[in-house]
């Protein structure tokens, strides 16, 4: 089947269907649900074309950081529930709002438009299809019953259905796959709505023995079908997605667009974020020069790695020097502190050469010289992880970046150990989040790891709000929650409402 | 150029180092699904790995059986010290996969089995292996079991082989175009294993010339399942380790009926070969073109589908099975319960010690059923465990609190019975299309044992200890040249030699004798002859159903392709 498939593919024009037909066509929407089979063709302005993306994106992003988190099915709905209404709404067919085609429009096109960003690398594809067939999940779930069941009859999906002769003569199998009840088994038997396919096709059923196998066929009764749409849909988005992906050179040709993909699809490797607590000190915590070797133990690896290295070379190269100042700045060091902690750091130079050399570029950094602009701006923000990602990946001898994604597995395992890290599975956890890219991901890792008691602690008598529990962004979040998990007790109210901020 | 990929490895001499017996389990992880450029070195330190293991127990030159035993325990020791002191980074990033690691305790003898019938059959030396593979190996029937046609094609051509030298070196993705490429390359470079990994979408050979990954991609292998006796350690109390004897050989038995029967009453397929790994476990080859096409999402829902006994390696081993039970698992039941009674209960005795009998009561889910069974055994030290089964049931009657629900201690039965029977299989193996796993027929270098096929139709007549070996083949071969004619045995030699090399490819008709048909091989290459017939049968008719599909149906679902 699968090679029939290759073949027909390969003889199909598909740039040309994809983009021919360029005439204005109101697309319809009968359904809430969408397999995005037809790519639309009606205009939107470049502004919409953008705010769609972003929206999409956000949903994206936060339920791929949801699934990193193990959430349940249940809870991920509860999170997203919210965003859904206020992002991507999508109301049902039989709720007569009034914005229903609006609402199915977005939908439509902010999905092709994300297809186009993400459709470049395989992991990109490999990513957005997952996080797509979550959000149809997820909808799907949602979705009134009888909508549901007119929008599958529509996918021509090719189940075969089971007979009543066949319903009676496999009852006592069949019962076993639907649930715990040892009454009325037989009766249920016939009332579901049961379905058989090739096994192969519902891999994740075969897995659990949820259903029922018998000679190469899966029998699948009724509420577990949703796995088998789902199934079909990450198989076309997939198929899509590489034909997509083909096409993508003839794009080029719009450069209003190509920033905007591009920037979207940098979007979706770490959520943006910008730290809003930038230079206020933490109450309570002593923000000098002298105490920053004791507040290392707060920092996440990126900055202890460059504390590290500037203890043992006493030097920095410049883009370490830049990240790390601005992270010093962001905890709260002021200006004053941080000369004096990069003079005594840089205990080898003259006092001649540091003046000429390095003191204008801190004084830079923090606004206190420079353009008008720079001074009346406060000098530069934070970085956040995903500038560290992404940006001035450092070359032999520099300190700076990100260890999960610039270090190799060696260094990186030994930082980690060095900090405390020593547990297998968290290693072993950090090694998979960085082969699959989640950078982020393993830095919060780590940081549960390394605040496990206090997290727990802090959960048990409800100091922290959930979402202070969420995915971490940025360094200084990082060090901010940190110093306040290990200081809960003195800190109660101190820390409410500084809530990492997603930029899009 | 067969040469132009042998990584320049050298043997690494002899090293105990705790390092070395880190990669112990992963020997032969083909790549990802795209392979990175310098693959071949990973699977250079594996071998260099494999060389220091075998350093610390020589395979070719062992002054006596003890003294080897002694190596391998001396290593199982190091192994688990270390494992328990420090994580080491190979440990971990080098590949979580591990594979069927049968030779890597090669020297292992067993300490408790038979004695071998001649002293040298565990060595695998060089000249006896040439021999082999010019004499016995059966090439002709290897090829039409990889090629599923008379002539070649890129099932054969582009399946990758690895081929592990006795320097330690490992030559990944090597293919050949025609069987006897094959058999003339292996006889060049007399590899002590042979392994066989996916068919790719291009020559192995030219994999470097890919830039883009998805144009070299493994397409297609047979389902493989693993299972190695020592996943059983903590139910057999005949032996451990590499150790087996026709006592816990009878698991496999087990492992493979209720395996064997899943895999063509559940999911419908035909053939399946079940090989002798050499030493202490058994490999199953599922070769049904649908089984060769499956992707690792359904490699690993399969796997997942046989997954009852879970638990690591260092806590107990767990049955967590859903009620009602699936029928695949009430079925299984079914064939397994004659066997816990005879080969679990009676013949391991697994509940013989106290520690044992404790653990057994722990799942019993009745206190006053567990306090009434504990003051019985206590009372009678050294109880039989075919008694205490009993016992369970009996004093259900009598001792157990009326809250117990019988229901609950049915399930809790179920669960021991799966627990000591149902197959316990190396996931990692059934997992991944380009995992690669050890031939069939080839020598197993620490027991000298050839692996051979197993009938699924007469289990209880195979004997691991028993099957033919490199140096019995050959003393077998002699004596039968001079108890059927000198004449005989003379043209036969001359044909072998001179043409085909006992797979019989030559072209004369002449009807003559091969040189394993001389030999205890002969009903093993038999059977696989058989299989290997009916598979290639099968595989026409298919082939000719499918071009009939192809041609009615194209046009009717082009459009819901499109979009
Ligand atoms: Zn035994």
């Amino acid at each position: 089947m699968n090679r029939i498939d290759v073949k027909r593919r390969n003889v199909l024009d598909h740039r040309k269907k994809q983009f021919a037909d360029p005439s204005y066509k109101e697309t319809q929407y009968p359904h809430r649900l969408n397999f995005y089979s037809t790519p639309p063709t009606a205009d939107i302005t470049l502004e919409q074309f953008e705010q769609w993306a972003i929206d999409r994106l956000r949903i994206l992003a936060e339920l791929e950081a949801c699934s990193f988190r193990n959430k349940t099915p249940a809870e991920t709905a509860l999170h997203m529930k919210p965003l859904l209404d206020k992002y991507l709404p999508l109301d049902a067919s039989s709720s007569g709002h009034s914005q229903l085609h609006a609402q199915r429009q977005k939908d439509h096109y902010s999905h092709f438009i994300l297809r186009l960003a993400f459709a470049s690398t395989e992991d990109l594809r490999r990513r957005f299809t997952r996080v797509e067939t979550m959000l149809l999940r997820l909808r799907f779930q949602a979705d009134d019953s009888r909508e549901r069941a007119a929008f599958v009859r529509t996918l021509n999906l090719d189940w075969e259905p089971v007979s009543e002769d066949e319903k009676r003569a496999l009852s006592p199998q069949l019962a076993t796959t639907i649930g715990f009840g040892y009454g009325k088994r037989a009766q249920q038997v016939l009332d579901e709505d049961w379905c058989k396919v090739d096994w192969m096709r519902v891999p994740d059923l075969v897995e659990g023995r949820k259903v029922y196998v018998k000679a190469g066929k899966a029998y699948v009764p009724g509420r577990e079908q949703q796995s088998m749409v789902l199934n079909a849909y990450t198989k076309r988005l997939e198929q899509a997605l590489e034909l997509t992906a083909r096409a993508l050179p003839r794009l080029d040709e719009d450069d209003r667009l190509t920033p905007i993909l591009d920037h979207l699809s940098k979007n979706f490797i770490t959520p943006d974020a910008s730290y809003t607590g930038a230079g206020a000190a933490i109450e309570g915590a002593e923000m000098t020069a002298r105490n920053m070797d004791n507040l290392s133990q707060h920092f996440p690896m990126c900055m202890t790695h460059l504390h590290r290295s500037l203890r043992r070379d006493a030097h920095l190269k410049h883009f370490g020097r830049l990240q790390y100042t601005l992270f010093l700045k962001g905890i709260g060091l002021n200006l004053e502190e941080c000369l004096v902690f990069w003079r005594s750091a840089f205990n080898k130079v003259t006092d001649d050469t540091f003046n000429k050399e390095y003191r204008y570029n801190v004084r830079h950094v923090y606004g206190d010289v420079g353009g008008d602009s720079n001074r009346r701006g406060g000098g530069y923000s934070p970085y956040s992880c995903q500038k560290i990602l992404t940006e001035h990946a450092p070359g032999p001898g520099e300190a700076h970046g990100c260890p999960y994604r610039h270090f190799s597995l060696e260094n990186l395992t030994s930082l980690l150990r060095a900090s405390g890290v020593t547990e297998r599975a968290v290693l072993q956890g950090v090694k998979e989040d960085t082969d699959s890219q989640k950078f982020h991901m393993a830095c919060n890792r780590v940081f549960e790891h390394l605040h496990r008691t206090e997290i727990k602690r802090a959960k048990d008598e409800g100091v922290m709000t959930a979402a202070q529990l969420e995915t971490i962004v940025h360094p200084n979040e990082y060090f901010k929650r940190s110093y306040l998990l290990k200081n809960t007790m003195d800190n109660k109210q101190k820390h409410r409402g500084a809530d990492v901020k997603m930029e899009g | 150029m067969p040469n132009s990929d042998l990584p320049a490895a050298e043997a690494v001499g002899a090293s105990t180092s705790p390092s070395a017996t880190q990669m112990e389990k992963e020997p032969a992880i083909a790549a990802a699904s795209s392979p990175p450029v310098d693959e071949d070195t990973v699977m250079v330190e594996a071998g260099e790995v494999q060389a220091m293991v075998e350093a610390t127990a020589p395979v070719a030159e062992v002054p006596s059986a003890q003294g080897q035993a002694e190596a391998d325990n001396d290593m199982m020791v190091e192994i688990k010290q270390d494992k328990k002191s420090e994580i080491k980074l190979e440990d971990l990033f080098e590949g979580m996969d591990s594979d069927d690691d049968d030779d890597f305790l090669a020297a292992a003898n067993p300490l408790n089995a038979p004695a071998p019938r001649e002293p040298d059959t565990h060595d695998a030396s060089f000249e006896l292996l040439r021999i082999y593979y010019q004499r016995f190996f059966p090439w002709r029937y290897m090829f039409q079991w990889l090629n599923h046609s008379p002539v070649p094609t890129n099932d054969f051509k582009h399946r990758e082989f690895s081929l592990w030298l006795h320097n330690d070196a490992v030559m990944r993705y090597q293919s050949y175009t025609t069987s006897d490429l094959f058999r003339k390359d292996v006889i060049r470079l007399m590899p002590r294993r042979i392994e066989i990994g996916p068919v790719y979408t291009a020559d192995p050979r030219d994999r470097k010339t890919f830039r883009n990954s998805t144009a070299f991609q493994p397409m297609a292998k047979e389902l493989c399942f693993d299972i190695d006796l020592t996943d059983y350690d903590d139910i057999r109390t005949c032996c451990d380790k590499a150790n087996i004897c026709n006592k816990c050989w009878k698991f496999t038995n087990m492992a493979i009926k209720v395996l064997d029967t899943a895999l063509r009453e559940d999911f419908g397929y035909q053939h399946i070969l079940w090989v002798y790994s050499g030493r202490r476990g058994v490999h199953a080859w599922v070769c049904d073109k649908k089984a060769r096409a499956l992707g690792d999402q359904q490699r690993k829902a399969i796997t997942g589908y046989f997954d009852v006994v879970t638990g690591g390696k260092q806590g107990g081993k767990k049955v967590n099975i859903r009620r009602p039970l699936h029928p695949h698992l009430s079925r299984s039941i079914d064939i397994l319960k004659d066997h816990f009674q005879q080969d679990v209960l009676e013949t391991q005795d697994p509940w013989q010690t106290a520690e044992k009998a404790d653990a057994l009561l722990q799942q019993i889910p009745d206190l006053g059923l567990r306090e009434a069974l504990r003051k019985k055994w206590d009372a009678s030290p050294g109880r039989a465990s075919t008694a205490k089964w009993a016992d369970i049931d009996a004093l259900a009657q009598t001792s157990a609190s009326a809250a117990l629900d019988p229901k609950d201690l049915l399930d809790a039965k179920q669960d021991i019975v799966l627990e000591h029977t149902y197959p316990r299989l190396d996931s990692a193996v059934s997992q991944k299309l380009n995992h690669l796993l050890k031939s069939p027929f080839v020598v197993h270098p620490g027991t000298g044992r050839i692996c051979v096929p197993i009938d699924r139709g007469n289990l209880e007549g195979f004997d691991p200890l028993n099957v033919p070996t490199l140096q019995g083949l050959v003393t077998e071969i002699d004596a039968w040249a001079e108890t059927e004619g000198a004449a005989a045995a003379m043209a036969a030699v001359e044909v072998s030699e001179g043409g085909g090399g006992g797979g019989g490819s030559s072209s004369q008709d002449v009807k003559h004798v091969q040189d394993w048909e001389k030999t205890s091989l002969k009903p093993y290459i038999e059977y696989f002859r058989s299989f290997v017939t009916a598979l290639m049968k099968d595989e026409r008719e298919v082939a000719v159903k499918r071009e009939r599909e192809e041609e009615g149906d194209v046009d009717v679902k082009v459009e819901s392709l499109d979009f």
